[in-house]
């Protein structure tokens, strides 16, 4: 029956994707799922980014290549095989693609993305990221502008010999789920609210019993011996290590002692003094979520403005209102010694609080809908609640265009200037590879592919390099070094590097779809000698 | 129009020539195609600035990988696919690959190597299937076993190892292992029994991988801080105070399911096994609930049972690339190898970091230098017991402790096998002295960590 045949399929997606599941959720595989994923060139380095795209269930993709596979792609790239030569590069590799996850619908369009562009660019609007690899520089800019326009994102990679480079295009790019590694808890405790308040009065550490003294979180001892704190302190919080020690010293001082004066062995008291430098952090909210709440987007909302923005708005009427300056509080405490009760109740002191702060939120977001004439339920209490719980992680990420990175006037001279200062930063890598793409524009081919090209490409390319610089007035010096490197790699695209730029593209193509993690902004390089990279904003 | 045909036309004149003509006039070994090794053939013939000191432009290096040069590939996994692919392509044709597992349906969304149908058959055999059908030319040879299952004379034969592992226990063991391999003549060690060792570890978003030379550089066990033990909840939690949900699934893996004992007498819980996470979920919800506590889900419950680590085809697709890189530069020659150690992060952007990590002056095993044990002659067995497994730097599993005592090799304790361990325990409560044991006597340890004893000086303080 079909219904259970669907059950039976989705219970099998679950256990195949079960361990990625765990990192970006069910609704991060729906999102992926419904993405439409444009490969142009099916080379190693394309094969490789769209295989990490495929395996774990990327909804569609498509390849544009208008090459013929030669012998050296069927080297180096794991979706050819030799009977592939001769034939269209990107109905081969569709093939062997395709074949890695049957969920996957895998497309191709044996077409140059120069002949697309000329007859049919709005091709490229379906997409939701565009993946261009070893594109010539004027086929990457004219696309670039297309898809700029269109407002889809763009992710150019090459790899060139030992060197890897992906570049970000995308105007707005807004994140809710973050996942940061080492967040902060929002605990409240220079500033309890008042049912927090309220709930750490019901304890009196002073007339406990035993067993309820050495089983109270820390939470509530810290704001506790805070409250003796302030009354000796003129109601400021401890600051420097001095003020932090003596605090730590007042903690210490409210550990049971038995009958001989020495101090029980009390965990939560220890786990209290250990959480001094952090608990007591001032709340605040970071410069990347004010400039959010602060950004123009989240000013004038319309009936165009898109969901992020207006709960933004919601969340930013919150701080400036009901929330004091704060943001809604996120409701979560980390675990702590503690018997089970104290600490549920604990718990649901914050849990509940942060309801009733999403609830506020929630409210102005329907008034902010209605007031451009759009339905208040239009945003769902569960998307609020998130956003509600990630409002201190919120980023939005904005690249710039390729158009403002090429021109001279628009150019970022100050970044480049300022990493060249170490002749061997990445930041030579990159212009090495402007370089060859000048050289490309002038030869139609890259240098020292042939043997005996190389070493007279040796000069060619330095002229290039020279013409590069002096066009941007860029006083930078480039070693030669770089520049018979770069004629040695002769354009070579070792699988290996392909395989690292695949894994860094892929993910950074699924954070694009997903809206979770942070995506770079906007240039990676990749420097496989050295296993060093860097990534520059220009 | 003319002017676009133009540069179309020395495109394609450029991609016949390309086709017709290989890098440096073509070698006809059988079953090469011409043009198949370009993207390789120039890092191997020709020169460049920052080419290893060593390395000697040649059209004989390519033939060293493609017929003698021989690799171990150890695990095909999330790593060992990627390996296996990037190995094959870049020249490697006699690698040899060892994964005791089968494969699972929860390994399909990033071990590629393996399809649905696949489900149940060995890992090693799969992928080397899977590699020399694909890459012809290429004769990977699987083995469906343990690395322990291997000895000195195996792992000789091989000129760099790779390693995919997903446990730090088989690291150490390998690590170990190399080491035995080394060959010391009046102190001084020889360079060619060293097989270099290329290790690689994913976790989710981040990953590493590392460099090491035995006996030259820093080895597993000179970093062991680097892999802190393994944190598991109190018990006095799990039992009377939970707090998570993860505190009430472990209450019922390891306390209510040997008493209930559900699936029949003897019967362990199998975290594969469906029917058991069931169970185990259900009653991690009744204990939860009891307690006031949320957030028991089926997939919580099996991420704890199974202490399962989440893994995408990125990350192990960038370590193994980062691996396979140095594999190619230590047999090529190419380029001087990482020094020593790569870190890479991408929840935040792409995050890499290499440093050098230093050797251990005193590294149980790849310093020359016998290790001290310091107790006093009143301090019990048990209490070494405790250092070996306790210290950060040793942090062993189930050490086995023997001493030379009346000119015989006695054993003071041993766990692993269950009447050893019944005739030996009572030793644990007895002192060094009434052991018998002396100061400046040396004890050899034996771990599932380590494939060779460690020896110990015993000083009385």
């Amino acid at each position: 029956m079909a219904m259970a045949d669907g059950f039976k399929e989705k219970a099998t997606k679950e256990q195949k994707y079960d361990r990625q599941l765990r990192l970006w959720g069910d609704h991060g595989q729906e999102t992926l799922e419904n993405a439409h994923v444009c490969l142009i060139n099916a080379t190693a380095s394309g094969t490789e980014i769209l295989k990490n795209l495929v395996l774990p269930g990327i909804g569609a993709f498509t390849i544009v290549d208008g090459h013929k596979v030669s012998g050296e792609d069927a080297g180096n790239n794991f979706f050819l095989s030799s009977s592939s030569i001769g034939k269209n590069r990107a109905q081969a590799t569709t093939e062997l693609l395709q074949e890695l996850n049957s969920d996957v619908s895998g497309n191709f369009v044996e077409e140059t993305p120069d002949k697309l562009l000329d007859n049919d660019p709005e091709f490229f609007h379906r997409f939701s990221l565009v993946i261009g690899v070893q594109l010539p520089e004027s086929t990457c800019l004219r696309l670039g502008a297309v898809l700029w326009s269109a407002d889809v994102p763009f992710l150019v990679c090459r790899t060139y010999g030992l060197v890897g480079y992906m570049r970000l295009v995308v105007k707005e790019h807004t994140v809710i789920e973050s996942h940061p590694d080492n967040a902060l808890e929002d605990l409240r405790l220079d500033h309890p609210f008042a049912e927090l308040k309220h709930h750490i009065q019901s304890y009196d550490l002073d007339n406990m019993e035993k067993k309820d003294h050495c089983h109270t979180p820390w939470i509530i001892i810290i704001a506790k011996f805070l409250e003796k704190w302030y009354s000796e302190n003129n109601f400021q919080l401890p600051k420097n290590y001095k003020e932090k020690e003596a605090f730590r010293q007042l903690i210490r001082q409210g550990i049971l002692r038995n009958e001989n004066g020495v101090p029980e062995d009390e965990e939560n008291f220890d786990e209290a003094i250990k959480n001094v430098n952090t608990a007591l952090n001032p709340t605040k909210i970071s410069s990347a979520v004010e400039d959010i709440l602060n950004a123009e987007r989240c000013k004038n909302i319309t009936s165009q403005t898109p969901v992020f923005w207006v709960m933004a708005r919601g969340l930013k009427e919150f701080v400036e209102n009901e929330g004091g300056g704060k943001l809604p509080l996120r409701g979560t405490i980390p675990d702590m010694f503690a018997d089970s009760e104290k600490f549920i109740k604990l718990q649901n002191v914050y849990r509940e609080k942060a309801m009733q702060d999403a609830l506020i939120v929630s409210k102005h977001v329907e008034s902010l809908l209605q007031s451009v004439g759009k339905a208040p339920e239009g945003i769902s209490e569960h998307d609020i609640k998130l956003f509600c719980k990630s409002a201190a992680f919120l980023r939005v990420v904005c690249c710039r265009s390729l158009a403002e990175e090429y021109s001279v006037d628009s150019f970022n001279k100050d970044e480049i200037t300022s990493c060249m200062d170490n002749p061997d930063s990445e930041m030579v890598l990159y212009l090495m590879l402007r370089s060859v793409d000048r050289f490309y524009q002038q030869h139609s081919r890259y240098p020292g592919v042939y043997n005996y090209q190389v070493e007279e490409d040796i000069a060619q390319l330095k002229m290039c390099v020279n013409s590069l610089l002096q066009e941007y007035g860029l006083n930078v010096n480039v070693k030669d070094d770089y520049i018979h490197e770069f004629c040695r790699y002769g354009a070579a695209e070792p699988h290996t590097v392909a395989s690292f730029l695949g894994g860094c593209a892929a993910q950074e193509a699924i954070k694009i779809i997903t809206h979770q993690f942070v995506p770079f902004n906007n240039t990676f390089i990749y420097n496989a000698m050295a296993q060093t990279s860097a990534t520059f904003q220009l | 129009m003319a002017d676009v045909d133009e540069p179309e036309k020395k495109r394609r004149r450029i991609e016949e020539l390309t086709e017709k003509m290989a890098v440096d006039g073509g070698i006809g070994v059988s079953g090469d195609w011409d043009g198949r090794w370009n993207h390789v053939k120039k890092f191997l013939e020709r020169p460049g600035p920052f080419t290893h000191p060593d390395f000697e432009p040649s059209t004989e290096s390519l033939q060293f990988l493609l017929e003698t040069c021989k690799i171990l590939v150890i695990g095909a996994g999330g790593l060992g696919c990627e390996l296996l692919k990037n190995l094959a392509l870049s020249g490697f044709r006699h690698i040899h690959v060892i994964d005791m597992d089968t494969i699972d349906v929860s390994n399909l969304n990033r071990q590629f190597l393996f399809r649905p149908k696949d489900v149940g058959r060995p890992k090693a055999d799969v992928a080397a299937d899977f590699i020399n059908s694909r890459v012809p030319g290429c004769k990977v040879v699987p083995y469906f076993k343990k690395i322990q299952d291997f000895d000195e004379s195996f792992y000789r034969q091989f000129h760099i190892i790779v390693c995919g592992l997903d446990s730090i226990i088989a690291r150490r063991w390998m690590n170990g292992m190399l080491m035995s391999l080394l060959i010391y003549e009046d102190g001084v060690l020889d360079s060619s029994s060293i097989i270099p060792l290329i290790d690689g570890g994913t976790e989710g978003f981040k990953g590493n991988a590392r460099v090491i030379l035995p006996g030259m550089t820093a080895c597993i066990e000179c970093t062991l801080e680097l892999y802190p033990p393994q944190i598991n909840f109190p018990m006095c939690t799990i039992a009377t105070m939970p707090r998570l949900p993860e505190h009430c699934v472990e209450y019922v893996r390891m306390l209510q399911w040997p008493k209930e004992k559900p699936f029949g007498d003897g019967v362990a819980l199998d975290g594969d096994d469906p029917e058991h996470i069931q169970w185990v979920f259900q009653k991690s919800q009744e204990r939860a609930s009891e307690f006031n506590i949320t957030g028991v889900t089926y997939r919580l419950t099996q991420g704890v049972v199974k202490r399962i680590i989440p893994a995408v085809a990125s990350t192990n697709a960038v370590i193994a690339a980062a691996c396979a890189t140095e594999v190619f530069k230590i047999a090529s020659s190419a380029y001087i190898p990482l020094n020593n150690y790569l870190v890479f992060n991408d929840v935040d952007g792409l995050y890499t970091y290499t440093y050098e990590a230093e050797r251990k002056e005193n590294c149980a095993a790849c310093s020359q230098v016998p290790l001290n044990l310091q107790f006093s002659p009143s301090a019990k067995l048990q209490d070494v017991l405790d250092y070996l497994t306790e210290n950060a730097s040793l942090q062993m599993k189930s050490p086995a402790i023997t001493a030379t005592l009346e000119g015989k090799n006695k054993t003071l304790y041993l766990q692993t096998v269950a009447s050893i361990e019944e005739r030996t325990r009572p030793n644990l409560c007895k002192t060094l002295k009434e052991l018998g044991l002396a100061d400046g006597q040396e004890l050899a340890v034996a771990d599932i960590t380590t494939p060779q004893t460690v020896l110990f000086k015993l000083n009385f303080t």
